[in-house]
This record gives structure tokens, C-alpha cells and sequence, in this order.
């Protein structure tokens, strides 16, 4: 089997007192499409902001591509193949779409505004809103704003793509379309991490699943059996719990 | 607002109304005089040095303050150690006797280290109110920068950009709406602050007056016309200011 392209090794990681992560190992290849599932303060979020170096980690280690993440340094050079899309977009408020798109490729990547402009517009297009090109973020409904955001990733054209509970801000009649254009690229074969409580989505999408509790991975398996099958008694009652509704 | 400007400036005119009753000198700046002309032109005089000292001082201070500010934000505590310990030590000093520091003391450290240069009331006065000013533009800095949510910060890291680039891009562009007006307070405590440079010798709007009152002996009526001057100068410092917020305002909706 080729090389994993996220390596992660007996993480661990403290707030304070708190231990958010114990002893987290975790292999994601290339093409892989993951789903992390769990109740919310049992580390899911904190696991994927340490993949791309948002967060520190006390112990262990975590290889993306090859490079060993320690520092700032290593962290800058890994997030070059790793984008990432927050629960509350982020987007620059001060900048149109297009701006917010251009940016990376034109400050990081040495893009001509002309050249960073077409890739914007392609990626734009691929999230279909290409019309809201020149308006800013706070003209857009939440989902909207959503796919612009994952857009801004695109750009930067990752290896992989982490998706840290990417509609829990949404309101509701917004998140399949949201969720539609994660389906999409997942069809396309990225690699991605996505944490997410949308289970619907996970069994169309995720190749793996991922159980999370109390900062430790309780269960992890393809997706067919993971729904099906669950392992673990408290896998079995969180499932049974979101999946009521 | 504009309304009680106004009216404070009437109250001005018709205390300068009453100029030949009671105790009231206020021939030494009749402008139908010669003396009074010559007068008010001598006190006038100082505006240049008082504006030029205020302008340089603070822009020093702008500049020095960012780079205080900037490391004090750091999660490395080494890093941001320096910068509280400046902050915290210059914001303690009184202006006066900082003044007095830089003007008699410094050259005295300076000559001590092989550098023998002359500090001139001018660049006294601006040294003095540039570094004492800073520790606050500092504070304003940071506070403006910090108010900008982290996620902003995080988003620009993901999309490559490195530290430089997420200050100029996307913190600072957004930050300076909440930066400029604390800023233009701290601008005109430097114009009242430059006052102090009188003290050293530096012949502006105060020392002008200073003087007037010890040749002329019209103390009342001398000093209120001096507070009128700051008075004109700060306003018209408060009104370019505020069609600045508009005009930044107007640019960028949030």
C-alpha cells in the first residue's frame, strides 16, 4: 500500500488540564473520504485544526505529504496541500467573493490577477454561484457563503480537504446544498476529513467513519458497517441517538 | 454637538465684547492696533511649531506603537514579554519629567556611549511625546487588532498567506475602522501634550504666550486667547477626522 498521506502517531493534546486528545493514531490514504462523527467536545475539531497546524499537539506526531508537522514553519509548508473549511466560513468581510478568492492564489502562489481571477471563476462555477462574483460575504444567505468558502479552498488547488462541521451554522433548508457540493467533490476522488453530524451525508460520501469520545477514537470502520454493524456499545447509542430523528 | 460648539465660540466673542469695560486689557491684541497686530502675530507664530511638533510626534509614535504592538500579541510569551514591559514602563512616566529626561539626561547617556550630539528643544519635545504616546497607540493597536475575530486570522493561514500577508491583507483592512478613532483622540492629546515643550524652550502656541504675558502683563486675556487657538486647532482636527470615518465608512459596508 502506497504511503499514507495523513500519518498520525499516538497524539495527544492539553488545553490546560484538559485532555482533548489521547493517544489519537489515525491513517488516511490517498483518496480516502472520512467522516468524524461524535458528541460535541470529544476532540473531533481539535483533531483535524492539529492536521493543519491551527492547533499544536503536546505528543506524538503528525505527518502530512511526507513533512513532519513541529512548527510554524513545517505548519506553513502543510497547509499549502491542505485546505480547510470552518463551521462559520470565515470569509474576509471586507472583500468581494472574487477578492476572497484571489487572494490566496495572487499573495501565496505568485498568481497574475488574471490567472487567479480564471481559477476563481472556474472554482465559482463549480460551486455554482458564479453571479455573486462581485458582491461581498454579508450579501450572501449562510449557504452561499458556505460554497464560497470551500470555493477559496479550492483555489489554493489542495491534496486534501478538511471540513470542520461545515453546515452546523447553517439553517437547515441550506445545508443540502452545501452538502451537494461536498458529495461532488468526493466524487472527484479528493481526499477529505470532514467532521460533521449529518449522517445522511456520511453514508453517501465517507469510504470510513470515524467515532469519536472523550478525545479517543472509540470506533472507526467502512461506512456500510459502521452504520450497520457498530461495534461498541457507545457507538451503537450515539448512533441510535442522532439517527431517532 | 455642532450646535454647543458654536455657542461656545459666541461665549468667546462676547467676553472679547466687553474689551474696554472693568478690568478687561484686551488692547494688548487689538488688531486695530500696531502693538496688538504685532502681538497677535508673535502668538499666531506658534502655530507652525506646535502643529509641525504635534505632526512628526505622531507619526512617529504610529509607526513605534505598531511595532510595540505587533510582538505583544504573540502566544509566544518571550516574544511578547518585551513589549508589555515597554508598554507598562513608558505608560507610568509623566510627560514633564520625561521631557526633562530627554532634553538634559539623554545626551548625557549618549555622550556616555561615544555619541556626542545636542538635543535641540524641537526634537526633544518630539522624542519625548513620540515615545510617551506610543505605549498607547500600542494599546490601541492591539486592542483594534484583537477585537478581529481569530477565524479571520485562521482562514488567511489555510490559504497560504504568511503572517506578513494576513496583517496587511486582511487584519489591518479591517481593524483600521476600529483603530482610527481612539487613534485621532490620541492625536489630540499630542497637540495639547506638545504644550509642554514650552517648558524646554521650544517657542510654540504656549511658550509664544508665555512670553507675551511676561513683557506685556496681561495674563487673562493672552492665555484666553491661547486656549482658543487649541481650541480651533482641535476642532479642525475633529472634523477631518470624522469626514475620514465617512469617507471609510462610505467605501466599505460591513
Amino acid at each position: 500500500m502506497a504511503e499514507p498521506v495523513i500519518k498520525v502517531r499516538d497524539l495527544n493534546k492539553y488545553f490546560g488540564d484538559y485532555h482533548a486528545l489521547r493517544g489519537i493514531d489515525l491513517d488516511v490514504a490517498e483518496g480516502e473520504r472520512i467522516v468524524v462523527c461524535g458528541p460535541s467536545g470529544s476532540g473531533k475539531s481539535t483533531l483535524i485544526r492539529c492536521i493543519n497546524g491551527l492547533e499544536t499537539h503536546d505528543e506524538g506526531t503528525i505527518t502530512v505529504r511526507g513533512t513532519d508537522l513541529r512548527d510554524e514553519a513545517s505548519a506553513h509548508a502543510i497547509r499549502g496541500g491542505v485546505g480547510m473549511v470552518f463551521q462559520q466560513f470565515n470569509l474576509f468581510p471586507h472583500l468581494s467573493i472574487l477578492q476572497n478568492l484571489t487572494l490566496g492564489p495572487m499573495k501565496a502562489r505568485g498568481l497574475t490577477r488574471k490567472a487567479a481571477e480564471a481559477r476563481a471563476m472556474s472554482y465559482l462555477e463549480r460551486v455554482r454561484i458564479p453571479d455573486q462574483a462581485h458582491k461581498r460575504p454579508k450579501e450572501l444567505s449562510g449557504g452561499q457563503q458556505q460554497r464560497v468558502a470551500i470555493a477559496r479552498s479550492l483555489c489554493m488547488e489542495p491534496k486534501v480537504m478538511l471540513f470542520d462541521e461545515p453546515t452546523s451554522a447553517l439553517d437547515p433548508e441550506m445545508i443540502s446544498e452545501v452538502l451537494d457540493v461536498i458529495v461532488d467533490l468526493a466524487n472527484d476522488g479528493m481526499t477529505m476529513i470532514c467532521v460533521t453530524h449529518e449522517m445522511g451525508f456520511a453514508r453517501k460520501a465517507a469510504d470510513r467513519m470515524i467515532f469519536m469520545d472523550h478525545g479517543e477514537i472509540i470506533e472507526t470502520g467502512p461506512t456500510e458497517t459502521f452504520f450497520d454493524a457498530p461495534r461498541t456499545d457507545r457507538c451503537k447509542q450515539f448512533l441510535s441517538q442522532i439517527l431517532q430523528h | 454637538m455642532k450646535r454647543s460648539t458654536i455657542l461656545a465660540l459666541c461665549a468667546f466673542g462676547v467676553l472679547a465684547g466687553c474689551s474696554s469695560s472693568g478690568n478687561w486689557g484686551w488692547y494688548v491684541i487689538d488688531p486695530s492696533t500696531t502693538n496688538g497686530q504685532n502681538n497677535i502675530r508673535f502668538l499666531l507664530g506658534g502655530f507652525w511649531a506646535t502643529i509641525s511638533l504635534s505632526l512628526i510626534a505622531a507619526a512617529l509614535s504610529m509607526t513605534i506603537g505598531m511595532i510595540i504592538a505587533l510582538p505583544g500579541m504573540s502566544t509566544n510569551r518571550w516574544v511578547r514579554l518585551p513589549s508589555r514591559i515597554y508598554v507598562e514602563f513608558v505608560r507610568a512616566i509623566p510627560l514633564l519629567p520625561m521631557l526633562f529626561w530627554v532634553f538634559y539626561g539623554l545626551p548625557v547617556v549618549l555622550r556616555s556611549f561615544g555619541i556626542t550630539i545636542s538635543i535641540d528643544a524641537f526634537w526633544g519635545a518630539i522624542i519625548t511625546l513620540a515615545i510617551s504616546d506610543s505605549a498607547f497607540t500600542a494599546e490601541i493597536y492591539r486592542s483594534g487588532i484583537q477585537s478581529i475575530a481569530k477565524g479571520q486570522t485562521e482562514a488567511a493561514k489555510t490559504i497560504g498567506l504568511t503572517y506578513t500577508q494576513t496583517m496587511r491583507y486582511v487584519i489591518l483592512p479591517q481593524a483600521i475602522r476600529r483603530i482610527l478613532p481612539p487613534l485621532a483622540n490620541q492625536f489630540i492629546y499630542i497637540v495639547k501634550m506638545s504644550a509642554f515643550a514650552s517648558v524646554i524652550g521650544m517657542q510654540e502656541l504656549t511658550r509664544r504666550a508665555n512670553e507675551l504675558v511676561v513683557t506685556e502683563y496681561r495674563p487673562l486675556e493672552i492665555y484666553s486667547l491661547l486656549i482658543l487657538e487649541y481650541l480651533v486647532l482641535v476642532l479642525a482636527i475633529s472634523f477631518f477626522v470624522r469626514w475620514l470615518e465617512r469617507r471609510m465608512g462610505a467605501n466599505e459596508s460591513r
